[in-house]
């Protein structure tokens, strides 16, 4: 407070320069815990690779060869990179509401499988063809509603009777994806006959994104997600849904008393945040595999966690995380093929990334870093 | 709280009152001269935290069997000198000397085995136990194998209890006792740990008027036996009605050295703010309108479901401030939270401008023109992670100017901030400023431009200074009144019978959750509202 005094009482030169680096620090100081993290973390993982009998700086390069060494290895990037943006978004956004998501997974797989029925179902439930321009809207639209739907169950749990979301998002994976087993062995089960895999039919032409270059698998869902995380971002920041979700986020009591509705703020954060993530399994389908299948998930659903976090649930930081785990994903398997270096060698890493970011004082303490900004809420306790 | 009812012995008479009165001491004479040598002494004491100094080439003497009353404004370093003197926190530079010898302190342990004794403003006691348990807590009296010997204990607390005039019943539980009770076991076990020293940390923020008196009648007795103190307050009257001399604290440094024949409370107040301050509110007679607010029959549970507010009735009119006194905790912060919507109330009936909100939602309420000043600035008034700017805008963040079409303006939310930071003198006088960043002094000319920034109908004010500096209560007070004028009715909800006092038309006393009477501000009188603060059901 005295120096926040003080400070206001330099002469005009001063504050305007004093101003200015003030706003470069804003914009560096939020980056600076996530990029030493990360540095971190790929010196610790050459430590591995080191003891594992590797050459660390061979393998670095294989990966980074992987990842962007080609046209076609920055088309695998954007591909990997799509399902982790839309999870983490979605992921991010709940934590922005004070509320902590980990259903990510399974209602990813309700949005992949949602989408998928309604790429192959839609068309003949409603007798006969669908143009495009109307069947990957509703497609998508279907996949986003699954998930939002599933979400906002423990969200309408938590306001009803406390619960907490925690749990309930986690206990509701397994329904989830225990559902869609039986759906992808039953009733969605590809027809073919000698089918033996728990898979859904292929989807109608007509329900698919297409891709920007015959030769690429890098598809229209890719600058898709970064126009949503934009659209997040600015929602987020401008709208006053964005401020009610915030301000819930950040103090509930605060919001309350303003007269904001936490309830219908909370249910509304968790359905943005399932739409957001059944999204990201919708594109998947409509744009890749063009069906679902069971176990397809890479993990994305637990991974949306940590790139949301290394963001900081910034729709701007989550482009850049999940970027990097697209990147690290895409180049592991090229990094494996040039040094015989296993793949899992990049979940080690990404995990130890994880850590480091929740952390947050440890990387402090051991870059010497000054200050900080203020702890990270990521959940309230019981009842909140 | 004032001198004279400090001094009169007729005002310790409480009805729970189970001990003889023959343990008032003496007045002890005034100090000798030559001035007693100094028992504890910091010398050129500082202690920097971030971004400021708590504690700026300190110097300070308590002497021998003298009450010196440290003073100053929240955040000023009092307390922070005091824990230095405690042990808690190191300096970074200075001396401590105790009796003539220089010491390190390197834990409250050391200050213990130095005879330094500190009671904090939040008592550290353990509610589930007795009175002898906690003051023997750490040295407890053991029989043969080490087995605890309770009768024992009990008897030598109880020894202790009476050497020292601090009558207690070492076998009650801790948790059954009236804060009053509760701040004397603290003194008790720091006089079983030999302390010669004793350091009290805001004493009075908990207590009736009537306990406050008997606080200071015990401390007197403990300084006849000898007893050096260090009472640490802002609270002016206190100060001169306890003190031999009074030490004055502002920004990290000690401004001078007084004592109550010397300074008057504008004196004090001088010193302590640095520049003249208006003690009594400036204010015309009332003009009461129509009935705004009507309370009929209220009875509101507390978080843990027990009967908090039992059957209140009132009215507030357009124009008119009526205060509602009473000490903390005996309902008024549950009868708030029901008139702001926070909370439900399980029986009776309340109106605004004559419709029925009993059950209404704070933005029901808001939009019925309640502006509320939140008892717990922190939780309910503020979002300490945003700015000065969106805390201005909170309470009508989705509506014009502050937004349309559900996107936020935010050119207009900073405009309107910039003048309301300029209105309220806030520092720093940056819309964009955290607002975790401010002092508490600050933060309520925040929460009270934000609700005084639209028509208000009812202002609901609860202890709209608790935490305030001086200096700030000054233009809280001036706002208040200022509503009043401009035709808002006011309901204010204060701990402080001088704030009441400064600004009540009307005083309702509230006590057990029940309203013990209402006055007409300009017929109470302090030991009046005291007494009905501590439970009298007739007025004296």
């Amino acid at each position: 407070m005295q120096g926040a005094l003080r400070s206001g009482k330099f002469p005009d030169g001063h504050a305007s320069v004093s101003e200015t680096s003030a706003r470069v620090r804003r914009l560096v100081e939020p980056l600076t815990v996530p990029v030493l993290s990360v540095l971190t973390a790929l010196l610790v993982g050459a430590g591995v690779i080191a003891a594992a009998g590797g050459d660390p700086l061979a393998a670095y390069a294989g990966l980074l060869e992987g990842a962007f060494g080609s046209a076609r290895a920055l088309s695998e990037t954007a591909v990997w990179t799509t399902p982790y943006l839309l999870a983490g978004l979605g992921v991010a956004c709940a934590f922005q509401g004070g509320l902590f998501n980990i259903g990510a997974e399974g209602q990813l797989a309700l949005g992949a499988v949602a989408a998928a029925w309604a790429g192959y179902g839609l068309p003949a439930l409603l007798g006969g063809t669908l143009p495009a321009a109307l069947h990957v809207p509703l497609t998508l639209l279907c996949g986003a509603t699954a998930g939002a739907a599933w979400a906002a169950i423990p969200g309408w749990l938590k306001t009803r009777t406390g619960a907490h979301e925690v749990i309930n998002t986690i206990m509701l994976n397994y329904v989830a994806l225990n559902a869609v087993s039986y759906l992808l062995n039953g009733p969605l089960k590809d027809p073919t006959p000698g089918n033996v895999i728990a898979r859904t039919p292929l989807i109608a032409e007509s329900a698919r994104i297409p891709v920007f270059v015959d030769t690429l698998r890098v598809h229209w869902g890719f600058p898709l997600a970064l126009a949503l995380a934009a659209l997040v971002g600015w929602g987020l920041e401008r709208t006053t849904l964005g401020f009610a979700i915030r301000t819930v986020g950040a103090s509930p009591d605060a919001a309350r008393a303003a007269g904001m509705n936490v309830q219908r703020t909370v249910v509304l954060t968790m359905a943005m945040s399932g739409a957001l993530v059944g999204l990201g399994g919708a594109i998947e389908v409509t744009a890749l595999n063009h069906r679902h299948e069971l176990g397809f998930s890479q993990g994305y659903g637990f991974d949306a966690i940590a790139v949301a976090l290394l963001g900081r649930n910034h729709p701007g930081g989550v482009v850049l995380s999940a970027l990097l785990f697209g990147a690290m994903r895409n180049g592991a398997t090229r990094m494996q093929y040039l040094t015989q270096i296993p793949a899992d060698v990049i979940s080690v890493i990404q995990a130890l990334i994880l850590l480091f970011v929740a952390a947050d004082g440890l990387v402090r303490r051991l870059y010497r870093l000054r200050g900080g900004a203020a702890p990270l809420t990521l959940t309230r306790g019981w009842g909140g | 709280m004032t001198a004279d009812l400090a001094r009169d012995p007729e005002a310790h008479a409480r009805p729970d009152e189970d001990r003889p009165a023959s343990s008032t001491p003496s007045v002890p004479p005034p100090p000798s001269v030559p001035p007693p040598p100094p028992a504890l002494e910091a010398r050129a004491i500082t202690r920097r935290c971030p971004g400021a100094l708590a504690n700026d080439a300190v110097n300070f003497v308590l002497r021998e069997g003298e009450v010196h009353a440290l003073l100053g404004e929240n955040g000023a370093g009092k307390s922070t000198l005091m824990n230095i003197l405690y042990g808690m926190v190191p300096p970074d530079s200075g001396e401590i000397w105790r009796s003539g010898r220089r010491v390190t302190l390197r834990s409250p342990s050391d200050a213990i085995a130095l005879g330094i004794g500190m009671v904090h403003q939040h008592f550290m006691l353990i509610p589930g136990f007795t009175v002898a348990e906690n003051v023997l807590l750490g040295a407890e009296i053991t029989g043969r194998f080490g087995m605890l010997d309770p009768r024992r204990a009990s008897a030598e607390v109880r020894a202790l209890s009476e050497r020292h005039g601090l009558p207690v019943d070492p076998d009650a539980r801790v948790a059954d006792l009236p804060v009053g009770i509760q701040q004397r076991v603290e003194i008790l076990k720091a006089l079983h740990r030999k302390a010669e020293v004793l350091i009290l940390d805001e004493p009075t923020a908990v207590l009736t008027p009537q306990e406050v008196g008997e606080l200071f009648t015990v401390l007197r007795g403990l300084k006849a036996r000898g007893t050096s103190i260090v009472i640490i307050s802002h609270k002016l009257k206190e100060v001169r009605a306890v003190a031999d001399r009074i030490t004055v604290m502002r920004a990290g440094r000690v401004v001078g050295e007084t004592t109550p024949a010397e300074a008057d409370e504008q004196r004090l107040a001088t010193m302590m703010v640095g520049r003249e301050v208006l003690l009594t509110a400036d204010r015309s007679p009332a003009q009461p309108g129509d009935e705004v607010l009507r309370v009929r029959d209220l009875h509101v549970r507390d978080g843990q479901g027990l009967p908090a507010v039992r059957g209140v009735s009132f009215s507030v009119h357009a124009g008119e401030i009526l205060g509602i006194a009473g000490v903390q905790g005996n309902g008024q912060t549950e009868l708030a939270e029901v008139l702001s919507g926070l909370r439900r109330p399980t029986e009776g009936q309340i109106s605004l401008a004559g419709r029925d909100v009993t059950t209404a939602s704070p933005r029901a309420l808001i939009d019925a023109g309640l502006s509320h000043i939140p008892e717990d600035r922190q939780r309910h008034g503020l979002v300490a992670s945003y700015s000065v700017a969106d805390n201005l805008a909170l309470a009508t963040w989705n509506r014009p100017p502050f937004a349309a079409h559900g996107v936020r303006d935010e050119k207009a939310v900073r405009a309107r901030a910039e003048a309301l930071v300029k209105t309220y003198d806030m520092r720093p006088p940056n819309p964009d400023a955290l607002v975790a960043n401010l002092s508490g002094g600050n933060q309520q000319k925040v929460i009270i431009a934000r609700e005084l920034d639209r028509p208000v109908t009812l202002l609901l004010a609860s202890q709209p200074t608790r935490g305030v500096d001086v200096g700030s209560i000054e233009a809280i007070h001036r706002a208040i009144v200022a509503a009043r004028d401009s035709g808002a009715a006011v309901l204010l909800v204060s701990a402080e019978l001088d704030e009441i006092l400064a600004l009540s038309d009307r005083v309702a006393v509230m006590s057990r959750g029940e309203i013990a009477a209402i006055l007409d501000a300009s017929e109470a009188t302090r030991e009046q509202l005291g007494l009905l603060m501590a439970g009298a059901r007739t007025t004296p």
